[in-house]
């Protein structure tokens, strides 16, 4: 049966009002409210799913980040997986921090734990990278199904269902792979209270990097991070010959 | 060959118009579901008020002519429709008061209106009644942080002030379901209730101050925005649950609480009304200081969310489930206490199962689950809907008293849900469409339980069009009739939202239409008036009857006639000079005797003969 290590990260919750530092160097995190990011909830879900159907035998979730992403890994733990890994990052090492040090993690932590599975998110609602799966896959020369819609377990088989542009795609892959979960794979459960519970005593393991031999190298820098511009206020035009007009005027016709 | 081309295709117009406003189902007229009701003496609407409008608020001025009003003249709960062929959109305290003055002087009935999601039909028209909408009236004007009072006008929607004041870390003290379309104004009018008043209090407790128009266009500004202001009468709270009965409420001054730093939610699972009962005593006393809400809603009321809202629920099908939600200042020791009241509960057995939640996105997806059910429930067709206050006991007794006998007579669903911390429970019964037997049989049986058990027959939703023949089992006769005088000095016309919260004006209670109640069994005749009246022989009947019978007649011709009023013959007479009362004589002697009689040179001057034994007074 599979072994599943599933990545999450904890991002600024989809619900609250993202404000740009003053100083233009990123949006302000402190106190504000946080949870995991909305697709590796899916990815955790399905993956405790596999292990309900007895197609996986363990689940492991980790997360890389500051001391909080402890409670994003608890969250983890409450929908059902079995233990979990914190790889801490802090301070300026945190501010460095891209995919590719999250996927080199991954990849190192796929080989140490004996995974036949790498599931994340698609890609994390802060960034919107939508990288690590694809560059993990490619560190562990592994097969990947990104943008799962579905996934079908056959013998050494995965039969996976893409969410692409031009509709759906399925293709089949050998495991071990990573695959990225997109919205429409599953919806996730609420963590009731007995598993809450029962998620204080499951073990949380702590790593840095340099456990794990990743160095956490810059590789670009950050400009700035500047506000969307305001949206203009439309005007409404009295008839079909003024619209003509305006849209000749702006170029667009 | 054009001209019976276009006019074909207005008649293609007109009837899929027609098709599309059938298939649509109007709802019924008010005036014809209840044929009891009876229009008072109002003037009708002509051209002449009309342009007179458009001068006071050029532009803003909808007519049935040329405006499609439906949704102006029914209820959110499509039970009500009324019949008025204008609305006018003010878009300030002073056009407000020439529209009321002018209204008051023309004798035209007017019903103010907001958000129009009132849930008892006070918002919408009886008859033709003028409706004055406040929608334009949105400016906030100050939001003061450091005392934390924002004043705004009446027509600002209630989720759109939360959203401004969370944006200086300050809340709207009060929380609906329909926070998205409800107006402040609105609000305070009906002294709203909602998810947290368990924590911040009454729409009472919160408005510190407001301006409101009076009946006769007077503009009543008792805008006050100190916490403390002990000078003369509240006033205000006079304004605050009056429904638009006494004045219109154009601006108000709403003292906010701080945005708690950390919210939590607690949507739990649980057998039976017992464990409710002992879970809500555990949340007290665990969470005490923090708890901001505590919501129940039962199986029948999660199945219509999940059938007709098609949403998911975080726990399985389950006979009852709470909403606790806890605001603090701390989130680690809110985390505490909520950890031990959940241990507690769940090692006592009490709850089945449960979540926590804690990020901002699934908070509003919960939520939304308790909010919506007032909608859920309107889709299934029909919803009888009453709003009671209870004794913590017996907040659910309503559903097993009436789930029987109402299934069997056709109801779909027969639920309850409510602010268990509050004792306010929103008893609901829904059926494919309405049913006139239905109806009879909860109402006014319904209000007859309450009453016996000692509770209010209307907890938050208001008195309006639908509860106003039952305010007699939640007052007394002398409390109405203390309601009455002032509604008498406040609005002496009755213009302001007539047939609505007392019913009729005064002077007319005899001819009281009761449109919604039977007759009131024995048991509850139980308020005696203070005198016994002596025992009528039928001659006496029959002298009261012809007299009733003469009074009514003059009346009618009086209606009919109606060519003046006193005001309009005399509103341009000199004053009449000023009495000077100066006792002549006293004069003591048998009755029926004229003992004295002076006569005056002047011809303006009058004499009085009082009579203090059959006390009358002759003016000669």
């Amino acid at each position: 049966m599979a072994r599943v290590l599933v990545g999450v990260k904890r991002v600024i919750d989809y619900a609250v009002k993202i404000r740009v530092k003053p100083d233009k160097s990123g949006v302000v995190t402190e106190g504000v409210k946080h949870s995991m990011n909305p697709f590796d909830e899916i990815a955790v879900e399905e993956a405790v799913r596999m292990k309900e159907k007895k197609l996986a035998a363990e689940v492991i979730a980790v997360s890389c980040g500051p001391t909080q992403a402890q409670e994003t890994l608890r969250t983890a733990l409450a929908m059902g997986v079995d233990k979990a890994i914190h790889v801490e990052v802090t301070g300026k090492d945190l501010d460095t921090l891209q995919p590719i040090h999250v996927s080199k993690i991954l990849a190192k932590l796929a080989q140490d734990e004996k995974a036949d599975l790498v599931i994340v998110g698609k890609q994390a609602i802060d960034d919107d990278c939508n990288q690590t799966a694809q560059m993990t896959a490619a560190l562990l020369d592994w097969p990947q199904g990104t943008f799962a819609s579905k996934i079908e377990k056959g013998d050494g088989i995965l039969t996976i269902v893409r969410e692409i542009d031009g509709g759906l795609e399925t293709v089949k892959v050998k495991t071990p792979a990573v695959l990225s979960a997109d919205l429409r794979l599953n919806e996730p459960r609420y963590a009731t209270l007995p598993n809450i519970m029962k998620a204080k005593k499951k073990p949380l393991k702590k790593l840095t990097p340099k456990d794990l031999g990743v160095e956490i190298k810059a590789h670009q820098e950050v400009v700035s991070v500047e506000d969307p511009p305001v949206r203009q206020a439309g005007s409404i035009v009295p008839d079909v010959d003024t619209l003509a007009a305006k849209l000749k005027e702006g170029g667009f016709a | 060959m054009q001209r019976i081309y276009s006019s074909s295709l207005q008649k293609i117009n007109q009837i899929s118009q027609k098709c599309w406003k059938s298939t649509s189902t109007r709802v019924e007229l008010t005036q014809v579901r209840y044929p009891k009701l009876k229009r008072g003496n109002y003037s009708v609407i002509s051209d002449k008020h009309i342009s007179t409008f458009e001068k006071i608020i050029p532009g803003r001025v909808l007519t049935s002519a040329t405006d499609d009003l439906e949704s102006f003249n029914t209820d959110w709960l499509r039970t009500a429709r009324g019949n008025s062929s204008v609305v006018l959109k003010p878009k300030s305290t002073e056009e407000v008061s020439e529209i009321l003055k002018f209204c008051n002087q023309q004798r035209l009935a007017v019903c103010p209106q907001g958000g129009n999601t009132g849930l008892v039909a006070g918002s919408v028209p009886v008859f033709d009644e003028v409706i004055l909408n406040l929608s334009l009236m949105r400016k906030i004007e100050s939001i003061d942080t450091a005392s934390g009072v924002i004043v705004c006008e009446a027509g600002c929607v209630l989720e759109e002030l939360d959203n401004v004041l969370r944006e200086k870390d300050l809340m709207m003290p009060l929380d609906l379901g329909a926070k998205g379309s409800c107006q402040i104004g609105g609000n305070v009018s009906t002294n709203a209730g909602g998810l947290r008043l368990l924590r911040y209090g009454s729409m009472h407790a919160n408005t510190l101050g407001l301006i409101a128009v009076k009946a006769d266009g007077t503009v009543v500004d008792a805008l006050n925005c100190l916490k403390k202001d002990n000078t003369g009468y509240a006033l205000h709270h006079l304004f605050v649950g009056s429904e638009g009965t006494l004045g219109v409420v154009t601006k108000v001054a709403i003292q906010c609480p701080h945005v708690p730093q950390a919210v939590s939610l607690m949507f739990l699972g649980l057998s039976d009304f017992a464990s409710v009962m002992e879970t809500t005593q555990r949340a007290k006393g665990f969470l005490g200081e923090i708890l901001s809400s505590c919501e129940l809603m039962d199986l029948e009321c999660a199945d219509a969310v999940v059938q007709n809202m098609k949403l998911k629920l975080p726990l399985e099908r389950m006979p009852f489930y709470m909403l606790l939600e806890t605001s603090g200042s701390n989130a680690a020791h809110d985390e505490e206490k909520l950890n031990a009241f959940l241990e507690a509960v769940m090692n006592q057995g009490l709850v089945l199962d449960g979540t926590v939640i804690t990020e901002p996105s699934r908070l509003k997806a919960v939520w939304h689950l308790r909010e919506c059910i007032a909608e859920a429930l309107l889709r299934d067709g029909y919803v009888y809907k009453y709003d009671v206050t209870l004794p913590a006991q017996k907040f659910y007794d309503l559903v097993p008293f009436f789930n029987d006998k109402l299934k069997e007579a056709g109801a779909l669903r027969c639920c309850a849900f409510g602010h268990l911390g509050d004792g306010n429970v929103h008893f609901n019964v829904t059926s494919t469409e309405f049913s006139y037997k239905l109806l009879g049989l909860i109402e006014p049986s319904i209000y007859e339980w309450t009453s016996k058990h000692r509770g209010s027959i209307s907890a938050e939703h208001g008195i309006g069009l639908k509860k106003r023949d039952f305010l007699k089992f939640s007052k007394t006769a002398e409390a109405i009739e203390m309601m009455r005088d002032i509604k008498q000095v406040m609005d002496p016309n009755g213009i302001l939202n007539p047939y609505k919260d007392l019913g009729e004006a005064r002077g007319h209670e005899a001819r009281t239409t009761q449109a919604f109640s039977r007759t009131i069994p024995a048991g509850l005749q139980a308020r005696e008036p203070k005198f016994a009246m002596p025992k009528e022989d039928s001659e006496q009947t029959a002298l009261r009857t012809e007299l009733e019978n003469l009074i009514s007649s003059i009346q009618d011709k009086q209606k009919e006639v109606n060519d003046a009023n006193l005001a309009d013959k005399c509103g341009d007479m000199g004053d009449a000079p000023k009495i000077r009362l100066a006792t002549k004589k006293m004069l003591k002697g048998h009755i029926n005797k004229v003992t004295t009689c002076h006569y005056s040179g002047d011809s303006r001057s009058n004499y009085i003969v009082q009579n203090r034994k059959l006390n009358y007074f002759l003016l000669i």
